[in-house]
């Protein structure tokens, strides 16, 4: 296992919500809540997105960019009212479908970094969300 | 952001609470996308099927309408996206009592709150196409890559709650394609070829959408030999927007803000070369070997000439599989008064309207109706029901209706 010796920040030009820390689910893909998401088992159902069958429950999503329609404004307010939601999104490019959804569901969003955000936050580490300070803080890598 | 006074006023509550909650959501998300200000609009179009709002989104419209004292109706024509059931045909979808409830409490919601029941994605072929430069707040990622792209006007994405916002408020965050800067091309791509069918115009759509890659990439398009139809164009946006979250495509010569590839493009962006071979490449990739459960014509609903079309195809056929045609309210009288209707039906086909069939509970049809192979000639529709456990496959309006004959998609 690799360990850091000291938190790594990564500023996001867009931030909103409120501050969580948790465990990344990253890939280089794609976010829709209606085209990738089973939302009722908390898992990605799309057969080709890079996450198929994961669980997306209490993770930090790290994902490239927002994609596809307008139902995700409503959809993340309807995954956080049963509780099967992800704990925060962070993402590459946003759109603002996602942007609205996060507003309205209450979702930590934050997106627009110097840098692919997929490749510098390894799968399974632990990171902190402060949407205030539009910090992202790498705790430790898994 | 930059309030004027009445929006002070409206944000400390004195037009009253639903105003209120409206422009703060507003400003979330106009300070997220750093706008400098609100810009009015004329019109607002809400995407809010219950599959998507759930109990939740449900409660909070009947919230809103619920509200005493101060101002609760829309300020602006406010119309709807497709709902999620057509009521007279809930039977054969599968449609649970809950659904339906779900469906008639927004809908009950909705008229308290002054929104106009339109139930269409096309509303730019049906009720009011928006004018160059005109600046609306539009849900259903077609209907804005349309609006923006072929119309000229501006929008951005509006999801539900913030087309509704807008309805209410009669503004919106300035920021995206309200700006200028962000309507000028950042990728040029050259295609060899004119497509003539709907399903080639989606699957075009689809592959320029993969290369644009995200919402604020704008394509501009060099090579169309001839002026597309509404509804081609209709296909090719909403697949775009589909498989690449884009809300704005220039046209050279064709499209109102690219009369001349120099008005909205700089010769230092990216070029790409689209093929035919391209094209047929995302068609083939959904063809899989085995039947077919059921054809859909959907996504976007279809135009009266659509409507028209089918159901000349229709003639002489005897289906084996369900097909659905899926249109909108105010096609569907007229559907039906020229006969287009009778000649589907004849052939064993169903038509419906005010829905669209991947806002209905798609996952629910499926399992009620044992469906999980689709043929259709939609590229959108083909991009997200894979998410819903289909096995969706893309092909001209002709190959669909062999297959609801023979239960095979050749």
């Amino acid at each position: 296992m690799n360990t850091t010796t000291g938190p790594r920040v990564f500023v996001a030009r867009h931030a909103m919500g409120r501050a969580v820390e948790g465990i990344a689910l990253v890939a280089k893909d794609g976010f829709s809540a209606r085209y990738d998401l089973d939302r009722i088992q908390g898992v990605f159902s799309r057969p080709t997105h890079r996450l198929a069958g994961k669980s997306y429950l209490d993770r930090v999503l790290v994902l490239d960019t927002a994609k596809g329609g307008v139902a995700s404004a409503w959809m993340l307010n309807e995954m956080r009212s049963r509780g099967v939601m992800p704990l925060a999104l962070i993402l590459n490019t946003v759109n603002p479908i996602i942007a609205q959804g996060a507003a309205f569901g209450d979702l930590p969003l934050m997106a627009g970094f110097d840098g692919d955000i997929t490749a510098l936050i390894a799968d399974g580490a632990r990171v902190r969300v402060d949407p205030a300070a539009h910090s992202l803080t790498l705790m430790a890598s898994p | 952001m930059r309030l004027t006074e009445e929006e002070q006023d409206m944000l400390a509550g004195k037009s009253g609470e639903v105003p209120r909650i409206a422009l703060a959501h507003q400003v979330a998300v106009g300070e997220f996308f750093g706008a400098a200000d609100f810009v009015p609009v004329s019109q607002a179009h809400i995407m809010a099927d219950t599959e998507s709002l759930g109990e939740a989104g449900v409660a909070w419209l009947e919230m809103l309408a619920a509200v005493k004292g101060g101002r609760r109706r829309v300020r602006i024509p406010t119309i709807t996206d497709p709902r999620g059931t057509d009521f007279s045909q809930s039977v054969l979808l599968g449609h649970t009592r809950k659904m339906l409830g779900l469906e008639e409490r927004t809908i009950a919601a909705f008229v308290k709150l002054g929104v106009m029941l339109t139930d269409t994605c096309i509303n730019y072929q049906t009720v009011q196409p928006a004018t160059r430069g005109e600046h609306v707040a539009f849900g259903d990622t077609g209907v804005v890559i349309y609006s923006n792209s072929v119309c000229g006007a501006r929008s951005n994405f509006e999801g539900g709650p913030s087309a509704l916002a807008a309805g209410l408020t009669g503004r919106t965050p300035r920021y995206g394609f309200h700006l200028d800067a962000h309507r000028r091309a950042t990728l040029k791509v050259r295609v060899d070829f004119t497509p003539q069918r709907l399903d080639e115009w989606g699957a075009l759509g689809g592959v320029i959408g993969r290369l644009a890659g995200n919402y604020w990439a704008v394509p501009v398009i060099e090579g169309i030999e001839s002026a597309p139809t509404s509804d081609a164009l209709k296909h090719f946006g909403a697949a775009m927007a589909s498989y690449g979250s884009s809300a704005l495509f220039h046209l050279v010569g064709l499209t109102p803000e690219a009369q001349r590839l120099s008005d909205v493009a700089d010769a230092s962006i990216p070029a790409h070369v689209v093929t035919r071979a391209d094209v047929e490449a995302l068609i083939g990739a959904t063809r899989k070997d085995g039947g077919v459960d059921v054809v859909v014509f959907s996504a976007p609903q279809l135009s009266l000439l659509e409507m028209r079309d089918l159901a000349e195809s229709c003639d002489g056929r005897k289906f084996r599989v369900p097909m659905l045609a899926v249109t909108s309210p105010q096609v569907k009288p007229d559907a039906d008064r020229m006969g287009y209707t009778r000649m589907i039906e004849s052939a064993g086909g169903t038509v419906l309207s005010g829905m669209c069939f991947y806002q209905s509970y798609a996952r629910e049809i499926a399992e009620a109706n044992g469906w999980k192979r689709l043929a259709t000639n939609s590229a959108k529709m083909v991009n997200i029901l894979g998410g819903y456990g289909y096995v969706p496959m893309l092909a001209s309006m002709q190959a669909c209706l062999d297959a609801a004959e023979s239960g095979r998609l050749a």
